[in-house]
């Protein structure tokens, strides 16, 4: 029965330094929905736990310049939701994390735990990625920044090294007329993982598309980066020849497998209806619809 | 009762439980602890069939703090050449479901078990016990465990004059079939495939037991019938039921999942080995693993009807797996499907299939939603092609008074055709529906029950009323047997206090299920009530001087029966009470008795379902039952009981199946993956009580919980057809499912 110890670091430095010592035997912990149950069930068994959430960066919402905003990674849902501002801005993003979990979950789940965990169906993570949000980590040699779609290398793996942390998520600064979108297939309508989800994140100018991120979650060992969506979409109207053409792209890039989730068949259908139905609230949404 | 003003039967008086559930107060069966106490976990088998060449259990017992290690060995055995019957289970399957003999016959069955001082010791000393296998080829599903070559779970089990997995057969049959079928207009054959479904009950199954220095023990625990517990527990321990306590917890759900035992004679072993308190509490895995769901089936259901839409022939062919060993509901399959109508020709004939699965259990009317689920489809195709109302249609061919039923008995007085009407007239039949959305009706029949009960009605020094009867309280029937107790003694409502007994301080109570609590306990409420009021009249006679049949008890007082008996001011039961001892001593009767005279219960649904024609998902947006319940003497109760079963319905409907994987595991142990709806996937869920009273019940009682659970599969399916239109001939309509059924592939 070996004993798992808790340490509650107060800084980056601390946490940072623990969990290098430990090597590869310790656990950051954030709202824990993911670690907790993990534990309990005995797919994860560390020796020492690093709660990271007395940790002021990682629990704070900054914004650096008007419309730039730095989320801490352990910041939860319910506390990013009273930040007006930000869901203004980045509705897509919170509408993904939101839909983790019920009420309780939400009081403690937080993004960077979402993103850390690895797995290939978190919900935020292609929100995030389609907003070109920015992992920055902090670890023994520093910090650096990583894209969210360069984080994820396989179920439950992340780039993250030994002593490696993720401190925050950075979003670009938001220009005008622009807004995002998470769409998930879930059989249930809450309490459930996502069969497919799909994130969205448009600009418009006078109706024509200016930008455009697509990212897809659940239908490939990571979630997935649709690079070539963007250069169908930009300098198009969007209409539906032309989300027909994502669509079937998104399709393609599906690498989906069949399990008691759903089949690879089924996967690859939802990932095209999810991304049509997704580009259109998207253009509703920054038209104020 | 009916001609009585009924001032508290039919009110929605406050439920005895609920502030303590509420605040979290109410005893759980894992709630309990004693000094002193010990853990115990149990070794499951990882191989879905497989031979037991040996087990070596002494590096568990060497471990540091463990106290107890059990296999088979320590349980009472059964051989397989006799039944024993406690009710509908044997004990012959009921020692090796406990506890593996020979063979492990599914993922998760038990082969061992230990006790010590933690938890994750007995858990680790679980994984120190070396078993030596002979892994055997396994079947899981209905059609490879009946295949010529399929692998026999049980050698002595013959069908057709060979080993098969084909366990046992039922069959009711009426009239010809060949003829009946040869005077149809229609006929109409289908195959149906439903998927096994668990309870979903949220408390799993956990006990303490105690077993004291003279050999005496005491058990907590979660069931449906403390007496069931008791006798299990005897058979399969060896104790006398005299020399064994069993304690009934609040239950956390149970939906007839808790009828059986599983753990509480492992842990009556290991207390009378170690003479320490024993805990065991499963985990949602293992109870989802290797407590019994209710079965997966396939069926065929043929009825052929006229031009104008009388049924002359139907027939119903049901598969239902039972788990490791015999014992699927088909009864309530056979038995109930055809029930609600009134048919000259019928046949209904069911398998009962054993396969490498965990033993089934009850579950709400067992087997009658399979049953139901084929029929009520089918009626559907047959409504369409006539171009006759479904509703319509079966009214014309519904069972009534003197209707002779396939599966045996004349009906009396019953309100299924009240529940027809109830649906024709309702304003949801008549709602416009918007796009792709469909609308479903069916009906179903449960058998409901009685059988033995015993209650203890006294009064309290002060003059008050403690009633005690002994099953486990899993719908209401303390707040209605509350309301009973007032109505008949004419007092308030809270002045009685409804208590469970254990089986030392109630007499013998048949367990809680097939929706016979409330028609049994009432039956021996009213007549310990009757011997009460009696002796308060006695009392009252001899407080005044004068002949006791010449005091009638009204309003919850003694009264002179008319000006000759005397002019007397009436004297109130707490008046009473406080001259007891002078006139006799404590007041209070009880009243024990095999009861007879349930009636079954019909309902019909009608429901509404939105379909998302690009990813196949269902969505129930309207839903309304409608239930002759006899009488509802707690209508919120009875409302719950409606919805709960509609709820559990839609989720057997649309989302909930076991799945097993390749290497015959199940799958989906966890409720992620194991999709029971939450709230927001239901609708509110409407409810029409109709009240055509039991004839043979003082208070009208029929049962209600289990009917509920009975129509909705086919009344959703139904649903998804006009939304769609095409069909689905099995469950669960899960989002990919239904998506190849819109695209035609
Ligand atoms: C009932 C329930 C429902 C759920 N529903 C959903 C759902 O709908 N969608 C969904 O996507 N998920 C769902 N989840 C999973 C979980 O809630 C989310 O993934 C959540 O975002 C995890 O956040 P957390 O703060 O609780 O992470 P934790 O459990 O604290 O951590 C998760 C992982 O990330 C690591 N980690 C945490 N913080 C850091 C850090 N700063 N640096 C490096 N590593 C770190 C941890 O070591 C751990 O491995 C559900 C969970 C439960 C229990």
């Amino acid at each position: 029965m070996s004993e798992t110890q808790y340490l509650a670091a107060k800084t980056i430095e601390e946490a940072v330094k623990a969990h290098s010592k430990a090597n590869g035997s310790a656990r950051f912990l954030a709202g824990g929905t993911d670690l907790l149950v993990q534990i309990k069930s005995g797919i994860k068994k560390p020796e020492l736990v690093i709660d990271v959430k007395k940790i002021v960066e990682l629990n704070s919402i900054k914004e650096l310049s008007d419309n730039e905003f730095v989320v801490g990674a352990s910041v939860s849902g319910a506390n990013l939701n009273r930040n007006h501002k930000f869901a203004k801005l980045w509705p897509g993003v919170l509408e993904a994390f939101r839909l983790i979990g019920s009420e309780q979950i939400q009081g403690r789940a937080s993004l960077g735990g979402n993103l850390c965990n690895g797995s290939p169906a978190g919900d935020s993570v292609p929100a995030l990625i389609a907003a070109g949000c920015k992992a920055i980590i902090a670890g023994p040699d520093g910090r650096k920044e990583i894209p969210i779609e360069n984080f994820h290398k396989g179920p439950g793996k992340t780039i993250l090294e030994n002593g490696e942390m993720l401190v925050s998520l950075k979003f670009p600064k938001r220009e005008i007329n622009s807004s995002d979108v998470y769409l998930r297939m879930t059989p249930r309508t809450e309490m459930d993982i996502a069969v497919v989800g799909c994130g969205v994140n448009i600009s418009l100018e006078n109706n024509i598309c200016t930008a455009a991120r697509v990212s897809l979650g659940a239908v490939a060992p990571t979630p997935l980066l649709i690079e070539e969506a963007s250069e169908i979409m930009v300098g198009t109207d969007l209409n539906s020849d032309v989300l027909d053409k994502v669509a079937a792209l998104c399709m393609q890039a599906c690498n989906p497998i069949n399990d008691k989730r759903g089949t690879i068949d089924y996967r690859t259908k939802v990932a095209g209806v999810l991304l049509k139905r997704s580009v259109l609230i998207a253009i509703d949404r920054i038209k104020g619809n | 009762m009916n001609e009585i003003s009924n001032k508290w039967i039919g009110k929605n008086t406050v439920r005895p439980d609920g502030a303590e559930k509420v605040t979290g107060r109410a005893q759980y069966s894992s709630d309990t602890t004693m000094p002193g106490m010990i853990w115990g976990h149990v070794l499951r088998s990882p191989h879905p069939h497989a031979k037991i060449i040996s087990i070596n259990t002494k590096k568990a017992e060497a471990l540091e703090g463990v106290k107890s290690v059990i296999t088979s060995k320590d349980i009472v055995d059964f051989p397989l050449d006799k039944p024993v019957m406690l009710g509908i289970q044997d004990m012959r399957w009921m020692c090796r479901n406990i506890m593996a003999r020979d063979k492990v016959l599914f993922h998760g069955h038990p082969l061992a078990a230990v006790a010590a001082t933690t938890e994750a010791i007995a858990e680790k000393a679980c994984n120190l016990i070396e078993v030596e296998y002979e892994i055997l080829p396994w079947a899981i599903d209905i059609e490879d465990a009946i295949k010529d070559d399929a692998p026999i779970l049980h050698d002595h089990i013959h069908f057709d004059g060979k080993p098969s997995n084909i366990a046992g057969t039922l069959e009711h049959k009426k009239g010809d079939i060949e003829e009946g079928f040869e005077k149809a207009d229609v006929i109409i054959e289908r195959d149906f495939k439903t998927e096994a479904v668990h309870q979903g009950y949220l408390e799993t199954h956990s006990c303490l037991v105690s077993v004291a220095a003279d050999g005496r023990a005491t058990i907590w625990s979660s069931s449906q019938g403390q007496f069931m517990v008791r006798a299990m527990t005897s058979f399969l321990t060896g104790i006398p039921q005299s020399n064994i306590r069993a304690i009934p917890a609040e239950i956390g759900g149970g939906f007839g999942g808790k009828t059986i035992v599983y753990l509480e004679p492992l842990a009556t072993v290991m207390s009378q080995k170690t003479g320490r308190p024993v805990k065991i509490v499963m985990n949602r895995e293992d109870t989802m693993r290797a407590s019994g769901p209710t079965s997966g089936s396939k069926s065929k259901i043929k009825i052929g009807a006229t031009k104008d839409g009388k049924i002359v022939a139907a027939q119903g062919i049901y598969y239902l797996q039972a788990g490791a060993f015999p014992g699927s509901p088909i009864r309530g399959a056979a038995g109930c499907s055809l029930a609600p109508y009134d048919i000259p020709n019928a046949h209904t004939f069911g398998y009962d299939v054993v396969s490498n699965r965990s033993k089934v259990a009850a579950y709400r009317a067992p087997g009658a939603p399979i049953g139901a689920y084929g029929v009520e489809c089918v009626l559907d195709e047959i409504a369409e092609s006539l171009k006759i109302c479904p509703l319509e249609l079966r009214k014309i061919n519904a069972a009534k008074e003197g209707t002779k039923a396939v599966h045996g008995p004349v009906f009396p007085k019953m309100g299924y055709i009240e529940t027809l009407d109830a649906a024709i007239n309702h304003p949801h039949y008549k709602a416009p529906l918007g796009k792709h959305q469909g609308r479903g009706v069916a009906s179903g029949f449960w058998f409901n029950a009685g059988g033995e009960s015993s209650a203890q009605l006294n009064i309290t020094e002060d003059g008050n009323v403690v009633v005690t009867t002994g099953h486990p309280d899993v719908g209401g029937s303390r707040a209605s047997i509350a309301n009973i107790t007032a109505e008949l003694l004419g007092i308030n409502h809270d002045r009685v206090s409804v208590l469970i007994g254990d089986t030392a301080t109630i007499g013998y109570s048949n367990l809680t299920g097939g929706s016979r609590v409330l028609f049994a306990s009432a039956l021996v409420v009213t007549e310990s009530a009757q011997i009460v009021i009696n002796q308060l009249k006695q009392r009252a006679a001899k407080i005044w001087g004068i002949d006791e049949d010449a005091i009638d008890w009204e309003n919850g007082e003694a009264r002179p029966a008319g000006d000759n008996a005397g002019k007397f001011a009436p004297l109130t039961l707490a008046e009473i009470a406080d001259k007891a001892t002078a006139t006799g001593g404590p007041i209070g009767a009880g009243y024990q008795v095999n009861t007879e005279g349930a009636e079954g219960g019909f309902a019909t649904h009608i429901c509404d379902v939105e379909v998302d024609m690009d990813l196949g998902i269902v969505r129930v947006k309207r839903y309304t039952s409608i239930q002759d319940v006899g009488k509802a003497i707690h209508p919120d109760y009875v409302e719950g009981q409606l919805q709960g079963g509609c709820a559990q319905g839609i989720g057997w409907a649309l989302s909930e199946e076991y799945i097993y994987n390749k290497d015959g595991h199940l799958d989906n142990t966890g409720f992620l993956d194991y999709r029971m709806p939450v709230c927001s996937d239901l609708p509110m869920l409407d409810t029409v009580i109709i009240e055509v009273p039991n004839p043979k019940h003082p208070q009208g009682v029929r049962g209600v919980g289990e009917v509920p659970l009975v129509p909705p599969l086919a009344a959703i399916s139904n649903a998804v057809y006009q939304a769609i239109g095409k069909r689905s001939y099995s469950l669960p309509m899960s989002p990919p499912k239904v998506l190849k059924i819109i695209e035609g592939s």
